[in-house]
């Protein structure tokens, strides 16, 4: 049972590495750990700011044909 | 010459037999695949061929150059763990990052060649993707990747500007510029080539529009960032749209799905404008993780139905369209063409693109550049065997009558089964209706471009292992989606990039068209480039002569320019940072890469065959008009006008290509001599080195010393 928890855990921890979706915690934590308590942006700030860094250079997660 | 702490073991005998097993096996697949004759060969002697191949190649030939040539230093922090902002640089989990950067250089491309290249057997491009991507491919990808992680992430342009100079770094960017448009123009005509006629397909790629607007309000609005969650609604949506298809098709709504391939054309080209003005998180970003969750989904089907069914392969070993150079699905010999037609799988440049750019800024130790540069790019060959085998088990009456030109086979099945009894194959005209009907299609005749072919294959392996005979239309229109889904997004994406790239050229005359907030700017340049683009579908839908015949070399061409451009910068960076004694490594590869192109285009700007040379076509066309003759398979002079407007057109590009080409190498020629004659005037642009704390693991499984070496960093505590 833990095994089979485990594994789906690791599963998860995957997918969410590759779709990028632990990138606001990432960054939450990236700020924490340099000034503990500086002002972090919501996730949705935080969403809204990576798409529209993405908008201005579109070469950025440019995929190959 | 040993990097400090890896002493060399002696290798122990079990490792020894391992390893002389796989070279057995390896060898067992290619003895099969090249001598047998005449018979029915499976496809698992090309499996094996190809697995042991990469096994070699990547256990010693990768290992000697990431340890002896690149001299990757576990010591030295990377730019990810050096500049860590928690967003773009941050290091990555290899694996994760393995997974990341496959899913970005995989696409439509190691699709499509291979099938193409199956006109002339499935042996020259079966060998051709495997020692390309192990002498070529893999090597540029590995290469590229260490030079931009040693230099902070950059772009491959920016390293042609900094490492060759000027002139050289322009060539190189109008180069990617011109390849931009050729690939966006010849995918989309691949798009259409699918569509065309076919409601079911029509109705549910359309669908996937309205899927995406939906998933990106879901996550912008409602719940932002969730993107596991929204994906997975998102793929239940598109097979229901799937399903739906077939009761459109059944309809009285089929009429309005079935389109001619020039309504096609004007759609895409206004979908390809909108969507590449519209907000990013409206329609790209969602289609992205889309089309990414299909890809990864849908290879790995491909995968375990290869392994499962170990089909035969029914297309000749080499057929004699090779020598002759007239096949009907391109022109041209063997040599050079069979090497610029399969360019993603062997050799891309496309990859030095992603290989310079998110991936180093995201590389967590110097050790894990050959698992995730050489490592991928083995996969996506792969996929190109594949691709391979699906387009060789099918029938090869069927796959001619598919992937000739209409002007060739006309437009009956009857006219179709004679003309593929003149190429030396046969399929009666009630075989070709009935392969048809099986995946429920209205003809099958003409459906040029490679991924209607691959979706019969796929069909063919997919319903064997998953649902029978019953499923067959169900698994062709899913393969066509999954084909579209990615060109879609290409067409949205490369738009984008194709504006950014003009913006930038035309910021040097005009600094507000810079500014990527100036919205007249912006809107004008993406009109500029689909324009562009829209042109060549325009060119191909009604090319007398068959669109992805004519274009196609040139795509091929382009292509393979963009890989002479990223090996170039390899070389003269392993020239200029004292490996002059290993810049074979890179420049065997590009020394065969530019034969191949320069030879390729010098065919289609001077060959007096008409079939092959675009000069020659044209004044054989051009003559006959002065005569007033009609020439087949023109049928009009509107056509006849048309062909000479094209073979202009493509041939003053073949050659403008070339050109650029000979720029390229001579500038950097110039600046390896310079360098080679006063080695102490060269600056190189590498950071400078920091220490790494950073303790991981090289490959995919950790060793023992890397086991020991993680609990040794555990136990002294972060």
């Amino acid at each position: 049972m833990s095994r089979a928890r485990r594994a789906l855990g690791r599963i998860r921890w995957y997918v969410r590495e590759l779709t990028g979706e632990s990138g606001y915690e990432r960054y939450v934590a990236h700020v924490r750990q340099h000034t503990p308590d500086a002002p972090v942006p919501s996730r949705r700030e935080f969403e809204r700011w990576r798409a529209a860094e993405r908008e201005g250079d579109p070469r950025s997660g440019f995929r190959c044909c | 010459m040993r990097p400090a702490g890896q002493p060399r073991t002696a290798a122990s005998p079990r490792k020894i037999a391992v390893w002389t097993a796989v070279a057995l096996v390896g060898a067992a697949g290619w003895t099969l695949l090249a001598l047998s004759r005449g018979e029915e060969v499976s496809a698992a002697w090309m499996v094996a061929a190809a697995l042991g191949s990469y096994a070699i190649g990547y256990r010693f030939y990768a290992r000697f150059i990431a340890t002896r040539v690149l001299r990757v230093d576990r010591t030295r922090a990377t730019p990810a763990e050096r500049l860590g902002d928690g967003v773009d640089f941050h290091p990555t989990d290899r694996r994760v990052l393995l997974g990341h950067h496959f899913a970005a250089i995989a696409g439509a491309g190691p699709l499509v060649g291979p099938v193409l290249a199956a006109q002339m057997g499935y042996l020259p491009g079966t060998i051709w993707i495997i020692v390309g991507v192990v002498f070529a491919g893999a090597v540029q990808d590995m290469v590229v990747l260490f030079f931009s992680t040693r230099r902070d992430g950059r772009s491959l342009g920016q390293m042609a500007r900094e490492e060759i100079g000027v002139l050289g770094g322009a060539a190189a960017l109008l180069a990617a510029f011109a390849i931009m448009i050729i690939l966006l123009g010849v995918l989309a005509l691949i798009i259409v080539n699918a569509l065309a006629q076919s409601p079911w397909g029509t109705f549910s790629i359309g669908m996937t529009i309205p899927i995406a607007l939906l998933m990106g309000f879901y996550l912008r609005v409602l719940r932002p960032g969730r993107v596991t969650e929204v994906s997975l609604i998102g793929v239940a949506l598109l097979v229901l749209s799937l399903v739906a298809g077939r009761w459109v098709a059944d309809s009285s709504w089929a009429d309005t799905f079935t389109l001619q391939p020039k309504t096609l054309v004007v759609w895409l080209v206004a979908y390809g404008f909108i969507a590449s003005v519209l907000p990013v998180w409206t329609l790209l970003a969602p289609r992205d993780y889309l089309s990414t969750f299909m890809k990864i989904g849908t290879i790995g089907l491909l995968a375990v139905g290869v392994l499962v069914t170990l089909p035969n392969l029914k297309m000749d070993a080499v057929t004699h369209f090779a020598g002759r150079g007239d096949g009907p699905v391109f022109a041209g010999s063997l040599f050079p063409f069979v090497f610029i037609t399969i360019a993603c799988g062997a050799l891309s440049g496309f990859h030095a693109l992603i290989s310079s750019g998110t991936t180093p800024k995201m590389v967590q130790k110097e050790t894990q550049i050959r698992m995730i540069g050489y490592g991928s790019m083995l996969m996506e060959s792969f996929v190109a065997v594949m691709a391979l085998v699906a387009a060789s088990i099918i029938d090869p009456g069927l796959y001619f009558a598919m992937n000739a030109p209409a002007g060739v086979i006309g437009d009956t099945v009857q006219s179709a089964s004679q003309a593929v009894a003149h190429f030396g194959y046969s399929i009666s005209p009630d075989q070709l209706a009935a392969a048809a009907k099986a995946v429920e299609e209205q003809t099958l005749l003409s459906r040029t471009g490679g991924a209607p072919t691959l979706a019969v294959g796929v069909a063919d392996i997919f319903s064997q292992v998953f649902g029978g005979a019953g499923m067959k239309a169900f698994w062709y229109h899913f393969a066509i989606m999954f084909e579209a889904l990615f060109i879609l997004t290409a067409l949205d994406a490369g738009t984008r990039v194709g504006r950014f790239m003009l913006q930038d050229m035309l910021g040097n005359v005009y600094k507000p068209l810079r500014r990527v907030s100036w919205k007249p700017g912006l809107v004008l340049c993406s009109a500029a480039v689909v324009a562009l683009w829209g042109y060549f579908l325009w060119v191909g839908v009604h090319e007398p002569l068959g669109g992805i015949n004519q274009l196609f070399p040139v795509f091929g061409i382009a292509n393979q320019l963009l890989a002479a451009v990223a090996l170039t910068v390899c070389t003269t960076l392993l020239v200029k940072s004292g490996r002059v004694k290993w810049a074979w490594i890179t420049g065997v590869p590009l020394a065969w890469d530019a034969t191949v192109t320069l030879t390729a285009s010098w065919q289609k700007v001077f060959s007096g065959d008409p079939k092959v040379g675009f000069f020659t076509q044209r004044s054989v066309y051009q003559d006959a008009i002065d005569a007033g003759k009609v020439l087949p398979p023109a049928k009009t002079m509107d056509d006849m006008h048309t062909v000479v407007t094209n073979s202009t057109v493509d041939g003053v590009l073949s050659a403008v290509l070339a050109l650029l080409i000979v720029v390229v190498i001579a500038d950097a020629a110039r600046v390896c001599v310079r360098h080679l004659r006063n080695p102490s005037a060269t600056r190189l642009s590498e950071a400078p080195y920091v220490e790494s704390a950073i303790v991981a693991p090289a490959g995919l499984v950790a060793s023992k010393e890397e086991k020991a070496e993680l609990a040794a960093a555990e136990r002294s505590g972060p």
